[in-house]
């Protein structure tokens, strides 16, 4: 099934950097500095480096490589949406309603990222003006300044007027995205990924160099940036052995998860970039420096920025509490409290959360391009239209979002059904499409098609039978651990439906409504077919 | 900081600097290889 999409002219990467720094824009975000170190300083160390790698091997490039070669086969049938792509290769409309979820994920993702994006945003211009320094070292003062900044003490707490700064810009995020991708995928999303990228690699260098250069605690001489780094580095930490730290199945669960979200897999985003290459081009080479792009900003960069400056200021007793660490809680209210306390601190956290929200931006802009594509492959909508509509549902996310926001459930819920569950399962589906459905043979002349670095064939035994096993057993563990207190939330109390169930409504009236979508596409692509010249 | 630390710090940053560098390295260096892509105003119209 060929749609007559692939005979007309079509969007396209401009040049090969440009699609690797966008792949890598998307992978690189707040995970990188933010969720990295938090999650290996709370599982093992230095030790966590060895599921890290693991991950990396088995799920990580198999999985990269696979939705790489899916997406641009998908573009060489004409499609660049993920349920276009499943109805292609799968050869059923039954498969689009599968690929729904590679278009409803990242839209709803992006209707809380963008809320985070603006945070960022908003802290830099804060340090910038003088507002949180203001509030020194005091840990109940910044979290009282993140709580009325998100409204998480009561709902509807962000319209009560007290709070326009922050609405204002969120709004303006909303703007700079929609702006960007009106402009198109190399007029927008791969000029501005060109100039981000540098720049945030370069505002995290400075940061780096400050953080490693900051001299020990005048207080407690311990607390040093030696230290600080064998804080996060140590593979052997207290009294555990590495036996104790490896055996351990939350470490692997936490090491893979992060592979997982960080290099921006299952979510659809590399299957809708990667359908507007060109059928000879590479996209193993492409892929690998994307995922060694990310792990770099991960690991080098995010890996020594975060926890050795709080060491040094905050000491070890309060990193060792997992609640001052989490990825929310390391940056929005650990962090500034070290950014008060260092010298030049306003600038350096200027810099910093500028850098964050450079790498929000460009991860965002991604989430919206999925959409974006079957909206115009699939209703036929001129960028215009498509751009408008997509703006409208957006919108109407981050306003229920952003209205919910008391201890930020609502965000949490859908950043719990959407990056966390659905992601699992939308992953492995593509897995194992890509390598049950287009089958080992073919797909390894997939992947070769145009390949610059040598594609070892034992890939496909990785991509068919170890990658969905691991994703399986993996999703098994987290959803024993993770699902029953989550389904215990949804329910109606006495004062009504909780906000978790509201929620999740939400997200079930957002998947109706693309549901309807997909229909209309499916009977575009079926007429397209029919008139297609055979 | 501990010796084992050092060592694994070390590896995991000279590791991803290495990986990344080396990808670097073969996308600059093989021939032609950003001339695979064309945005639509480098595709030229041939049939026109």
């Amino acid at each position: 099934m060929v749609s007559s999409m692939s005979s007309e002219k079509k969007e396209s990467w401009k040049s090969r950097y440009g699609v690797i720094l966008a792949v890598m824009g998307s992978a690189v975000g707040l995970g990188n500095f933010l969720r990295f170190p938090g999650q290996a300083a709370q599982n093992g160390g230095g030790l966590f480096m060895i599921p890290y790698l693991v991950a990396f091997l088995i799920v990580g490039i198999p999985l990269a490589w696979s939705e790489w070669a899916l997406g641009r086969y998908g573009g060489k049938l004409g499609h660049n949406s993920a349920p276009g792509i499943f109805s292609s290769v799968l050869k059923s409309s039954k498969g689009s309603y599968l690929g729904m979820l590679g278009t409803v994920m990242p839209l709803l993702i992006y209707t809380y990222y963008v809320i985070l994006e603006a945070l960022c945003l908003y802290f830099a211009w804060s340090f910038l003006n003088g507002a949180i320094p203001k509030l020194g070292a005091n840990s109940e003062k910044i979290t009282g300044f993140v709580v009325e900044s998100l409204g998480m003490a009561a709902d509807g707490a962000m319209f009560t007027g007290q709070q326009t700064t922050m609405l204002v810009i969120i709004l303006f995020c909303f703007i700079i995205n929609f702006a960007l991708i009106y402009r198109g995928l190399s007029a927008g999303i791969e000029k501005f990924c060109a100039w981000a990228m540098p720049l945030l690699v370069l505002c995290a260098f400075i940061v780096l160099f400050r953080v490693l250069t900051l001299p020990a605690n005048p207080a407690h001489p311990e607390q040093n940036i030696v230290n600080g780094l064998g804080f996060l580095w140590n593979p052997i930490q207290g009294d555990n052995t590495i036996w104790d730290t490896l055996s351990r199945p939350g470490v692997w669960l936490a090491a893979t998860g992060q592979i997982f979200f960080s290099l921006s897999l299952g979510f659809g985003l590399i299957l809708t970039y990667a359908s507007y290459l060109k059928p000879d081009d590479d996209v193993c080479l492409s892929s690998l420096t994307s995922a060694a792009g990310n792990g770099f900003c991960e690991v080098v960069l995010g890996g020594m920025i975060a926890i050795p400056a709080a060491f040094i200021f905050l000491g070890p007793v309060f990193l060792s509490d997992p609640g001052n660490i989490g990825t929310f809680s390391l940056g929005f209210m650990t962090l500034p409290n070290v950014f008060n306390q260092m010298p030049a601190g306003a600038f350096f956290g200027f810099l910093f959360f500028f850098l964050l929200f450079l790498a929000a931006v460009t991860s965002s802009l991604s989430m919206l391009q999925p959409s974006i594509a079957l909206l115009e492959e699939g209703l036929g909508l001129n960028r215009k239209r498509s751009v408008a509509l997509l703006g409208a549902i957006s919108l109407i996310g981050t306003g229920f979002i952003t209205y919910y926001s008391k201890g930020l459930t609502a965000l949490d819920t859908v950043d719990f059904w959407m990056a966390n569950f659905f992601i699992f399962i939308f992953a492995t589906v593509q897995t194992l499409i890509f390598g049950w459905v287009i089958g080992p043979k073919k797909g390894y002349a997939e992947l070769s098609a145009g390949a610059e670095i040598p594609v070892p064939r034992k890939i496909m035994i990785m991509i068919r039978y170890v990658s969905p096993a691991y994703l399986l057993v993996i999703f098994a563990l987290w959803c024993k651990e993770e699902l029953p207190g989550r389904l215990a939330q949804i329910k109606v109390t006495e004062e009504g439906p909780t906000v978790a169930l509201l929620s999740l409504t939400f997200i079930v009236g957002v998947m109706i409504l693309f549901s309807i979508v997909i229909a209309k596409a499916n009977k575009r692509w079926a007429s397209e077919e029919k008139e297609e010249p055979s | 900081m501990t010796t084992a630390g050092w060592m694994v710090m070390g590896f995991a940053v000279l590791g991803m600097s290495s990986l990344l560098g080396w990808c670097v390295y073969k996308v600059v260096n093989t021939p032609g290889s950003s001339e695979h892509l064309h945005s639509p105003s480098d595709i030229d119209p041939e049939d026109d």
